[in-house]
């Protein structure tokens, strides 16, 4: 079935457009800087006060916004993500309301936006009805951390046909031939995951970081983002090869949950 | 059909950082598994430590009660008390020849710990074993034995604090610890290889209950019945007798306190399709997809899940799963200890439970196998405390 999606979409999309993602990307670097991915989880850490951190985010200079859709069983995250998951569903958070939260305010950001999050509240939702209408609220991609290649193919074709990147997502363990598998179906940016680890803020990054980047380099033409366990600009000090984004997740759900503004997380990185 | 499927379930929703040890467990399981050094020291093993083969039991009170011939697999007479024990020396077994020096579990009821952590001791590998903090509580006699044997428990404090949250956070560890560590799941649930390994496992309940049968009565049973947790004991006891036209198959899910809308531990007869913990399955789950909370009286079939194969052989009909109550489940407990002199597990009072419920739709003067996959010395406190309560123990 996937296969035939594939074709139907190759025949309607001679041409792969330009992924806003990598664009956006692109931009802050050709501005000398790393492009700043916030990740944000939805609902948290009130249904109010996240709108409000997004509009912060913005302000901010965040380039890309990963809205974090929460789940029951989140099992790539760390206690944090966790906990802001949990409470994001005790604050009756679906992701029907996020997704017409943001088509209420359709344009209103000038970050792209990501969708992250597990499986199967995507499915639940219907994967096609959830590539309309998150092509209908603006968003640009989607980071799904439980569906591996050998699972993707469905989702990544419904979302391509409406121009949404699925990013792909690879780690320290992942070898440069399976990046080139991932490399022949990826677009927008590739998330590297710095860590064999979940998600958690950690004081230092792990010494094989260079290491998994470079690998990155050679099987991707597309932008590295780095995540899991980033805080402050200077756990990248020293390393040869910079990523061309940085994602902060725990660091920034903490920032928050201490009596924060999101915004001011993002200035020690301008 | 597309690898690690069985039908539309199974596959392998896992992060791309589990993909690796996955490759290596399905690698391993091709170049170690038939090997016949590996199925000698495995079959030693189930002999001589665990106290394999296991007896087949006439039941001649129920059976004149019934009118069927009732037979019990007796698992509940291996070593640590169920037929976890199965599973987790192959696993252990497995691990060790992969180079590993840890295992690493989840576990509900605590059986699958307790096997875990013998299996680890015996071999001489490390154990770690997750299991959700009001399990902890509620199963203290198991966690004392896992520590006795040398393993660490640890306990999850997030979600529900149960099963499916242990299952999780094992999950995490496995990702930071995948070279030194083998994880050694439960059931035969999880993303693949997970539901074939455990089935592969398992199924020497059902081989050996197939040559007991032949060379008994001179025929194959009519039909077999097994609890449905995860699924492992009963996939162990079916699988065999799949091809077998002739041989009803019977899985039995709990059902709960069983009024309607009543939490439960039933997702093929209640829940819908989705994906958990790695696998496309059938799954209690709310409109939204976030996994609902499940509930036994009996802890190893408290989840809200099931194994791909079950959620297969269900959906295309081979396989009846029914239902019984946690009141039934009781009921069949205490007719099985006071009229055959065997006290099972709560779980597999299930599987018995539906037999004494179901009368009509029994094979009358035919030969009815129930898997009894465990023995209920751990359900003492449980037990006790719902007769007391109704007044039936003084
Ligand atoms: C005695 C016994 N039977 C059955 C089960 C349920 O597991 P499964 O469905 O994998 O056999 C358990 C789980 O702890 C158990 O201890």
């Amino acid at each position: 079935m996937s296969a035939a999606i594939h074709t139907d979409m190759n025949d309607m999309l001679p041409e792969a457009p330009v992924s806003r993602l990598e664009a956006r990307v692109a931009a802050a670097n050709a501005a000398g800087r790393p492009a700043l991915v916030p990740f944000l989880t939805a609902g948290f850490p009130t249904l109010d006060r996240f709108w409000e951190e997004m509009d912060g985010l913005d302000r901010g200079g965040a380039d890309v916004i990963e809205i974090g859709v929460p789940f029951s069983d989140p099992v790539a995250d760390g206690p944090v993500v966790e906990a802001a998951s949990l409470r994001a569903l005790e604050n009756g958070v679906t992701l029907r309301w996020i997704l017409d939260g943001l088509k209420a305010r359709k344009d209103r950001y000038n970050a792209e936006l990501v969708l992250m999050g597990y499986y199967n509240p995507f499915l639940q939702y219907g994967l096609e009805n959830l590539a309309a209408d998150a092509a209908a609220a603006g968003v640009a991609g989607f980071i799904v951390p439980d569906l591996p290649l050998e699972e993707d193919a469905e989702m990544r074709a419904l979302l391509a046909a409406r121009g949404i990147d699925l990013i792909a997502l690879v780690g320290p363990n992942t070898s440069e031939e399976r990046m080139a598998e991932y490399a022949a179906v990826a677009s927008g940016y590739v998330y590297v995951v710095s860590v064999l680890g979940i998600t958690g803020v950690r004081e230092g990054l792990p010494p094989e970081v260079p290491q998994t980047l470079a690998r990155a380099r050679k099987a991707f033409r597309l932008p590295l983002a780095l995540g899991f366990g980033i805080k402050e600009p200077k756990q990248l000090e020293g390393f040869p090869d910079r990523p061309d984004a940085v994602v902060f997740g725990s660091a920034l759900l903490r920032h928050i949950d201490a009596g924060n503004s999101a915004e001011s997380f993002l200035a020690a990185w301008k | 059909m597309k690898k690690g499927y069985f039908g539309e379930f199974g596959g392998q929703f896992v992060p791309e950082m589990l993909m690796p040890p996955l490759r290596e467990l399905e690698a391993a399981m091709r170049d170690i598994l038939p090997s016949d050094t590996f199925r000698a020291e495995l079959d030693d093993l189930l002999r001589n430590f665990a106290g394999r083969e296991t007896p087949l039991t006439a039941c001649p009170t129920l059976s004149a009660e019934l009118g069927v011939n009732l037979w019990l697999k007796r698992e509940d007479l291996l070593h640590t008390g169920a037929h976890k024990v199965n599973n987790t020396l192959g696993q252990a077994l497995l691990a060790k020849y992969m180079g590993k020096t840890a295992l690493v579990a989840e576990t509900g009821a605590g059986q699958h710990g307790v096997a875990t952590a013998a299996a680890a001791a015996r071999l001489g590998l490390e154990c770690v074993v997750y299991m959700g903090a009001t399990d902890v509580v509620r199963q203290a006699p198991n966690v004392m034995r896992m520590k006795l044997l040398g393993a660490k428990v640890v306990p999850v404090q997030s979600g529900t604090k149960t099963l499916k949250d242990a299952i999780n956070e094992a999950l995490r560890y496995w990702i930071a610890q995948q070279d030194s560590t083998h994880y050694c799941f439960g059931t035969a649930a999880g993303p693949h290889p997970f539901p074939t390994l455990v089935r592969d496992l398992q199924c020497v309940i059902g081989r050996e209950t197939r040559a007991q049968m032949q060379e008994r009565v001179g025929q194959l049973p009519d039909m077999v019945v097994a609890c449905v947790g995860g699924g492992s004991n009963a996939i162990g006891m079916f699988h065999p007798f799949v091809d077998d036209a002739s041989v009803r198959i019977v899985g039995v899910e709990a059902a709960g306190t069983g009024e309607p809308g009543c939490y439960n531990s039933a997702p093929i007869n209640l829940g819908r399709p989705g994906v958990l913990h790695g696998q496309h399955t059938m799954l209690l789950q709310d409109a939204d997809g976030q996994i609902e909370p499940s509930h036994s009286v009996s802890a190893g079939l408290d989840y809200p899940g099931v194994g791909p194969e079950h959620a297969h052989l269900g959906a295309i009909g081979r396989v009846t799963y029914g239902m019984a109550t946690d009141s039934q489940a009781l009921e069949a407990f205490q007719a099985l200890t006071r009229r055959e002199g065997i006290i099972p597990a709560l779980e597999s009072s299930h599987a018995l439970a539906w037999v004494l419920n179901n009368r009509d739709k029994l094979p009358a003067g035919g030969h009815v196998v129930v898997n009894l996959s465990g023995r209920g010395d751990k359900d003492m406190e449980i037990v006790r405390e719902v007769l007391f309560r109704e007044g039936e123990l003084a």
